[in-house]
């Protein structure tokens, strides 16, 4: 090929690409931007969000339809903060504040940008405007049911809880999980360790050793650093796991017994039928049980004996249809 | 072997067994850290890039055995990974001199951002590994309460402690030490005397980076045996802090980690045992206690006169 020839064939190549991205463009994809504590894979928190968006693009149609872009680790505030007004400022429609720490930023921000939709959590305050959602997990639910089941399988009648920080979701799983345990037997000795940090991974192993070696012989917990807590149980072998936030079963399939699992699905999808309907927010969402909104999911490669499946499926029931006030 | 649940109170000997045990472990990746780090500030060069090589150390090491199932190759991968960040760090505060402070924080974002980087895109969620087990020494391990508490321990914690005895007899009893320390009190002098000031301060420099990049490799090997993001959640900064704790002497800084991680065990043991006081208190008491005695404790310091001071040849 000539010169001359290569221009004309570089020439109809740009002519190609330009109608292409115009004819995208046209179609305009929803664009949800989110800002989130820790990483994308930290098989808790930020993973659970992000993996529920990741699937609405799926079933969307790809990228082509709804575009995602994401800022994680923002554990500083006024990093995430600058993040936010970021995504707000570059017009994406939604902009999803993932932890309950952005709370005051969201609610500087969202006036300033109406034709935005903002979501934050975990907490259930919209700051009265109109362009707020916010969202939350009854995390005392799950946290009972796994609760009941943990009280079925110890044997010690000691159960460790690996914790991060006394608040938010962790706060109510763990209340949860101890009211689950007592329902089933008091005598049952809970355990309970606060770390004081959400990603100190290397403490909450030595948190979870400290509870094995004073006889516990099941152990929960909850945050992004339980990783810590899971690779302790699984060294000592015969220890058992109970998982919130994500199914954690593939980090331990042999010891992990079940996990609370939240589906973020519904409630963003709800967002974005909202979104088209003109509704920008002003409303709360709360997972629950009873809206499928949070799972329990058994690890199929864990022989859970019948009786303790029982047990759980009976609470799970019970905490669904109102028979079993779980507070958090 | 275990007390029934009702007997709660942390003053028992299995409790205090389970204490000093645990101190034992946690010291492991602080004593690799910080004697590395006394090495390379006893030659005049302060890395506050510890905790970026940590990373690295860890993330290397964890996907080789990941991916090979040999813990030697990660030990291995851990070595170079040290060795080449040392002489990264050397490059730019011995040979183009650049404020050592600085390049130390830019050496441990580069370390950061590094780590999660290739743990994201080679490993992508967080998966485990078997690591170092632990070791019952022959009839040591035997030993009443001396038995549990010292010797039955994973390969690294051994080496960690190993490491104390062998950087007092660099620092202190061989011509070497004496060169290393020459070159972090008065450079010109040892100059003048034909010593190779940057030389030496590269090697020193090298083995404190490869003793942070094996602090790291202990955690994802032998403490937790997986890696995550920012796995050692400023365990390096807390290395570099306990150098100035032990006054720049491995046994001082010894004292210093063990202090630290006897108090992190006894306050883990006091929220297992349900002792009352605020959890956010507890997990406040080793840096308390720590800061406490590094206000109280007698002066013993050895401060590399030089430290921080890049060498020019024919400056004071």
């Amino acid at each position: 090929m000539n010169f001359r020839g290569f221009k004309i064939v570089a020439l109809a190549l740009a002519l190609v690409a330009t109608t292409l991205s115009v004819s995208a463009a046209q179609a305009a994809p929803l664009r949800i931007a989110i800002v989130m504590p820790s990483s994308t894979t930290d098989m808790a928190f930020s993973q659970s969000m992000f993996s529920a968006l990741k699937a609405i693009q799926k079933e969307m149609g790809g990228e082509s339809a709804m575009k995602i872009a994401y800022s994680e680790n923002m554990y500083k505030v006024p990093d995430a903060a600058a993040a936010i007004r970021d995504y707000a400022s570059q017009g994406f429609d939604i902009v999803i504040a993932h932890g309950s720490q952005y709370g005051s930023s969201v609610a500087d921000i969202a006036p300033e940008f109406p034709k935005t939709t903002f979501a934050w959590g975990t907490d259930v305050n919209t700051f009265g405007q109109p362009n707020i959602y916010a969202y939350t997990a009854a995390a005392e639910e799950g946290g009972y049911v796994n609760g009941v089941i943990a009280a079925k399988l110890t044997k010690s009648k000691v159960i460790g809880v690996t914790g991060p920080v006394e608040i938010g979701d962790a706060k109510t799983y763990v209340s949860g999980f101890v009211k689950g345990v007592a329902s089933v037997d008091p005598s049952i000795r809970v355990s309970k360790t606060w770390t004081g940090s959400f990603s100190n991974v290397a403490l909450m192993a030595e948190a979870a050793k400290t509870h094995i070696a004073a006889g516990a012989d099941v152990l929960t917990g909850s945050s992004q650093a339980v990783v810590g807590s899971i690779g302790a149980a699984k060294e000592k072998g015969h220890v058992l796991w109970f998982g919130t936030q994500q199914d954690e079963a593939p980090i331990a399939p042999e010891l992990v017994v079940a996990s609370q699992q939240y589906d973020w699905v519904s409630i963003l999808k709800q967002m974005i039928k909202d979104r088209k309907q003109g509704k920008l927010g002003g409303e709360k969402f709360v997972l629950h049980l009873s809206n499928g909104g949070l799972k329990i999911v058994y690890n199929p490669k864990f022989k859970l004996p019948a009786s303790a499946k029982a047990a759980g499926d009976k609470a799970i029931q019970g905490i669904s249809n109102g028979s079993i006030k779980v507070t958090p | 072997m275990y007390q029934p649940a009702t007997d709660t109170s942390i003053f028992r000997l299995p409790v205090a067994v389970g204490i000093l045990a645990a101190a034992i472990r946690m010291a492991t990746p602080y004593l690799f850290a910080a004697v590395g780090e006394a090495i390379s500030q006893s030659s005049g060069v302060l890395n506050l890039g510890v905790d970026g090589v940590m990373l690295l150390g860890a993330f290397a090491s964890f996907y080789v055995v990941l991916t090979t199932g040999s813990l030697w190759l990660g030990v291995l991968a851990a070595v170079i990974v040290g060795t080449l960040m040392g002489l990264l760090m050397s490059l730019i505060s011995v040979t183009l001199k650049a404020e050592q402070g600085i390049s130390g924080i830019g050496l441990y974002m580069f370390g950061l951002g590094l780590s999660s980087l290739l743990f994201k895109v080679m490993v992508g969620t967080v998966k485990t590994v078997v690591g170092f087990q632990p070791i019952k020494i022959p009839f040591l391990s035997n030993i009443p309460i001396l038995g549990e508490i010292f010797f039955q321990h994973s390969l690294p914690v051994y080496v960690a402690f190993l490491t104390v005895p062998l950087a007092w007899i660099l620092l202190d009893k061989t011509t070497w030490g004496l060169k290393i320390k020459a070159v972090g009190h008065n450079p010109a002098a040892a100059d003048s005397l034909g010593v190779n000031v940057n030389l030496v301060r590269y090697i020193s420099v090298t083995i404190g980076s490869i003793m942070a990049a094996l602090a790291g490799a202990s955690l994802s090997l032998a403490l937790v045996n997986l890696f995550q993001e920012n796995l050692t959640a400023g365990m390096g900064f807390i290395g570099v802090a306990l150098v100035y704790f032990g006054g720049w002497r491995p046994v001082a800084i010894m004292g210093g980690a063990l202090l630290f991680s006897t108090v992190n065990a006894f306050q883990l043991w006091m929220q297992v045992l349900n002792v009352k006081i605020p959890s956010d208190l507890a997990v406040m008491l080793p840096y308390v206690l720590t800061i406490a005695a590094l206000a109280l404790a007698p002066k013993l310091m050895r401060q590399p006169i030089a430290l921080n001071k890049p060498f020019e040849r024919g400056e004071h």
